[in-house]
């Protein structure tokens, strides 16, 4: 039953996240730090990662299709669905639900144990409009984040695909390029802005109401993570069947 | 000034606090002291307006705060300065944006303006070149001092501070407790002060209350504490051998 509980008071955090707002020159300090420790942040670890798992994805590929009949540019086809459809959208997601989530939760989680929410609320502050409303504003940049990981990762395949010898350049160019259905970009997109939307709101939520001190802030950072992850795969599930079917 | 009436609290059925009646006076400190469970922190949170009652009123300078709007409950707020137990600074802000934090929020005064009230406050509390230093940076005094400044840096009419000596050396707690006690007298706020530290009792208690099980047991000043007759409060408040020993050279001395 406390998970029917969560959910009720995550609504709750929602609808009082838009309430009494914040001094419009106080939040847009705040947004622009949001921006620099959400998303600048993680450009690194999703450059890398885009990188070895495009490349990675080629590889398999060309190693699993050894039948003379089929185009190798097929390798390339299949990179860039794999890449485009779920590889950036949803798990590079999961990726950052590990790394900002956690980030969101152990920050808001400390202020909790700290009493500096508390000082916020005295001073009469919305502590969630305050806390939370900056790193909403700041994920809706997540959509380029994606972007450059579709980029990255095709750039990774084609170099481990052509350098590799697995697939031409020229071939990898058509696979790239067969059967480019431009609704499937969109499709991604569209993902993208509800999972930045759940990446900065459900770490938040564990972090707000969490209870205790130091040990309970990093249980929270590892429940927090878990509920991201959850709530992703069954958005990008509804939202797949939604969208594509 | 501070009115209670006939305030209660009760969490999942067990009543916390059982019907206080009390004031808070302006241009005092008053303390609430009690043993841990009397509910002195339900009490300070009634008081701040973070808890609501579930009986009984309190009054502001003749202004009930349950007969209010949300708004201008908010309004009041702002009038209300805290010093927490553990100071509460702002990690990711260095203190001269903590202490003009409050000004940024609820005041239209320039940077300028801002930065010149930061300074007079950090001045007051005695700290210089440390504004651009971060919480981590300074000692647990210094966080006291600069709680203390953001506290009063609005101009409040009403300060509350929770265990303000917690975790600092004797010496220092008694150079907080008197700056408290300086601010209030100058600006003629209304200061309530929760403690467990004797000394501050002893020091700068003009209005003392003392909880017990969730009730007003005593209450009266620091020159009244050592002749009062209440069991409960003299084990409480001379529980140590020292302040067994002042007490009786106070009694001596009468």
């Amino acid at each position: 039953m406390r998970f029917l509980t969560d959910i009720g008071q995550y609504f709750i955090m929602l609808k009082n996240i838009f309430k009494r707002m914040t001094k419009a020159s106080v939040l847009r300090n705040l947004i622009f730090k949001e921006v620099d420790d959400l998303i600048i942040s993680s450009l690194g670890i999703v450059i890398f990662l885009s990188f070895f798992i495009g490349a990675v994805i080629t590889i398999q590929t060309a190693l699993n299709l050894n039948n003379p009949i089929i185009p190798k540019s097929l390798i390339a086809f299949t990179a860039r669905q794999s890449i485009i459809l779920e590889f950036a959208p949803t798990f590079m997601s999961i990726i950052i639900a590990g790394k900002v989530g956690s980030f969101i939760t152990s920050s808001i989680g400390t202020m909790r144990v700290t009493e500096q929410i508390d000082a916020l609320e005295v001073m009469g502050i919305n502590s969630i409009n305050y806390l939370v409303f900056p790193k909403i504003i700041a994920m809706l940049l997540y959509p380029f984040v994606i972007c450059i990981s579709m980029f990255v990762g095709i750039a990774g395949a084609y170099l481990a695909g052509v350098m590799g010898g697995y697939i031409g350049p020229e071939q990898f160019l058509q696979g790239l390029q067969d059967d480019f259905i431009p609704f499937h970009l969109v499709y991604a997109f569209i993902k993208t802005i509800f999972f930045s939307f759940i990446l900065a709101t459900v770490p938040a939520y564990h972090g707000y109401y969490m209870k205790g001190g130091a040990l309970e802030v990093g249980q929270a950072s590892t429940t927090s993570f878990v509920w991201t992850s959850v709530v992703l795969i069954i958005t990008n599930y509804i939202l797949t069947q939604l969208l594509l079917s | 000034m501070i009115k209670v009436n006939d305030l209660k609290k009760s969490f999942n059925g067990e009543e916390i606090l059982k019907g206080l009646n009390t004031e808070f006076y302006n241009g005092k400190t008053n303390l609430i002291i009690g043993q841990s469970g009397a509910g002195k922190t339900v009490f300070l949170k009634c008081l701040l307006g973070l808890i609501i009652p579930t009986e009984g009123t309190i009054e502001y300078n003749g202004t009930a705060y349950s007969t209010l709007e949300p708004e201008q409950q908010r309004e009041l707020r702002k009038k209300m300065g805290m010093v927490f137990q553990g100071s509460a600074l702002f990690d990711s802000m260095n203190i001269e944006e903590n202490v003009m934090f409050p000004l940024r929020m609820f005041t239209k005064k320039t940077k300028e303006e801002r930065l010149k009230r930061v300074n007079e406050v950090l001045e007051r509390v005695n700290l210089e070149n440390v504004n651009k230093k971060f919480p981590s940076e300074i000692s647990g005094g210094m966080q006291k001092r600069v709680a203390i400044a953001r506290a009063i840096v609005n101009k409040p009419n009403f300060l509350f501070c929770d265990e303000p000596n917690s975790g600092l050396d004797p010496q220092t707690a008694i150079v907080i407790d008197n700056l408290i006690q300086e601010i209030t007298k100058e600006n003629d706020i209304t200061t309530v002060i929760n403690t467990h530290d004797m000394n501050s009792v002893l020091e700068i208690g003009e209005n003392i209350v003392y909880l017990k099980k969730g009730n007003i047991e005593w209450q009266g000043s620091k020159d009244d504490i050592y002749k009062a007759d209440n069991k409960n409060l003299t084990d409480f408040v001379y529980s140590s051998e020292l302040f067994k020993k002042v007490r009786e050279t106070q009694l001596k001395a009468d």
